[in-house]
C-alpha cells in the first residue's frame, strides 16, 4: 500500500459541509511517478521514491536525467521518498503513476512543507517574548530580549538560548490534518484548515501517524 | 479559470445577488433546534458586501429596540432559505458604515424609484 503522495498547494477557500462553513486548503496532489523502489534485501528498508511535475532537460543535471530515465520518465521537479509496506510490487514498479486516489482510504494526513520565510526577525516576533515596558522611564528597551544569562557562574551563554535570527523558510510538518474531499477527476484534495507554505509550494502528503 | 474557482463551483447555490447596497431585505434563515426546524426572518438594510464567488458575504443592519444589530450572511449559505427585497435604496456609496453613527430618523435610506420605462428595461435585462 502506498501511504502518501506529493502535491502543490493551490490555495485556501471555505466550503459548506452539513450546513456549516469550514475553511479548507485545496491541494493539487499528483499525478506522481514512481522513480525508484527500495527493498529490504537491497536497501535495508522498503520505500518508494516519488517524483512530481516534469522538468525540462535543459534545466536538469545529467544525474537527474539518468535517474529518471530508469523509470522511463522526464526529470522531476520535486522528488521525495515515502513509506511502503513492500507487499504489492505492481503498484511500486518504477514508472507507475500514483494518483490522488491512493489516499482515498485515509482520514488524516501529516503534511510536510516549507513555511513562508519571514526573514531575520527579533525575539518578540520569533519567540513570542513580551519585550520591555512601554513607559516608566524605559529607553530603547521596547523589543529587546533582556538578560541572556548570569555572571561569573557559568560565565557563558547556554546553548539554545533563544535569540533573533532567520524565521520561517524551514521545513514544518502539520500533523493530523483531516481530509475533507478527494476529487480524483481533477487530482485535487481538500483538507481542513491551513498547511505550511505559500500557494504553489510543494507538499508531501502522507498518512497520519495517528490514522491507524 | 483558476483551479479554486472551478473547485468552489459545485458548492455555489443557484442564488444570485438580487439586491443592492441600501436595499431593505428580508433574509429568511432556517434554524434547527434539536430535531425541529423553523424559519426566522431577519429584515434590515444591506450596508455592505464583501468577497466574491463562494466567499461573498453581505451585512444586514437593523435597529432592534433602539439598539443597532448587524448580521453577516454568506450569500451561498445553505442555511438561507430566501432573500426578498422589500424596498430599493438610493445610495451613493458601496459601504454604508455611516449609518452606524446615526440614530432615529437619520437611519432611513432614501427610496429608489424608477420611471416606468426604466422599470421595463430592467425587467427586460433580467430575462
Amino acid at each position: 500500500m502506498i501511504s502518501g503522495i506529493l502535491g502543490k498547494k493551490v490555495g485556501m477557500t471555505q466550503i459548506f459541509v452539513d450546513d456549516r462553513c469550514i475553511p479548507v486548503t485545496v491541494i493539487q496532489a499528483g499525478p506522481c511517478k514512481v522513480l525508484q523502489t527500495k527493498t529490504e534485501e537491497k536497501d535495508g528498508y522498503n520505500a518508494i521514491q516519488l517524483g512530481f511535475e516534469d522538468k525540462r532537460e535543459k534545466v536538469s543535471t545529467k544525474s537527474e536525467i539518468g535517474h529518471a530515465k530508469k523509470a522511463e520518465s522526464a526529470p522531476q521537479r520535486f522528488v521525495k521518498e515515502i513509506a511502503w509496506d513492500g507487499k504489492d510490487e505492481n503498484e511500486a514498479k518504477p514508472g507507475t503513476v500514483v494518483t490522488v486516489g491512493a489516499l482515498s482510504n485515509f482520514k488524516f494526513l501529516d503534511i510536510v512543507g516549507t513555511t513562508k520565510g519571514k526573514g531575520f526577525q527579533g525575539v518578540v516576533k520569533r519567540h513570542g517574548f513580551s519585550g520591555g515596558k512601554g513607559s516608566h522611564g524605559q529607553s530603547s528597551q521596547m523589543r529587546r530580549p533582556g538578560s541572556i544569562g548570569q555572571s561569573a557562574h557559568p560565565a557563558r551563554v547556554f546553548k539554545g538560548m533563544r535569540m533573533a535570527g532567520q524565521m520561517g523558510n524551514s521545513q514544518c510538518t502539520q500533523r493530523n490534518v483531516r481530509i475533507v474531499k478527494i476529487d480524483e477527476e481533477n487530482g485535487l484534495i481538500s483538507v481542513r484548515g491551513a498547511v505550511p507554505g505559500h500557494n504553489g509550494s510543494f507538499l508531501l502528503l502522507k498518512r497520519s501517524l495517528t490514522d491507524r | 479559470m483558476h483551479v479554486l474557482d472551478g473547485y468552489s463551483k459545485e458548492f455555489l447555490t443557484e442564488r444570485e445577488m438580487n439586491f443592492c447596497i441600501g436595499d431593505t431585505v428580508d433574509v429568511v434563515v432556517r434554524i434547527t433546534e434539536g430535531e425541529k426546524e423553523r424559519k426566522q426572518t431577519f429584515s434590515g438594510t444591506v450596508i455592505a458586501t464583501k468577497g466574491s464567488g463562494l466567499n461573498l458575504m453581505f451585512t444586514v443592519r437593523r435597529i432592534v429596540q433602539g439598539e443597532g444589530v448587524e448580521r453577516v450572511f454568506p450569500l451561498h449559505s445553505p442555511k438561507i432559505d430566501q432573500i426578498a427585497v422589500k424596498r430599493r435604496g438610493l445610495v451613493r456609496r458601496a459601504k454604508l458604515y455611516y449609518l452606524r453613527d446615526r440614530v432615529g430618523k437619520a437611519v432611513r435610506v432614501k427610496e429608489k424609484i424608477w420611471s416606468k420605462d426604466k422599470e421595463k428595461k430592467r425587467a427586460a435585462k433580467k430575462s
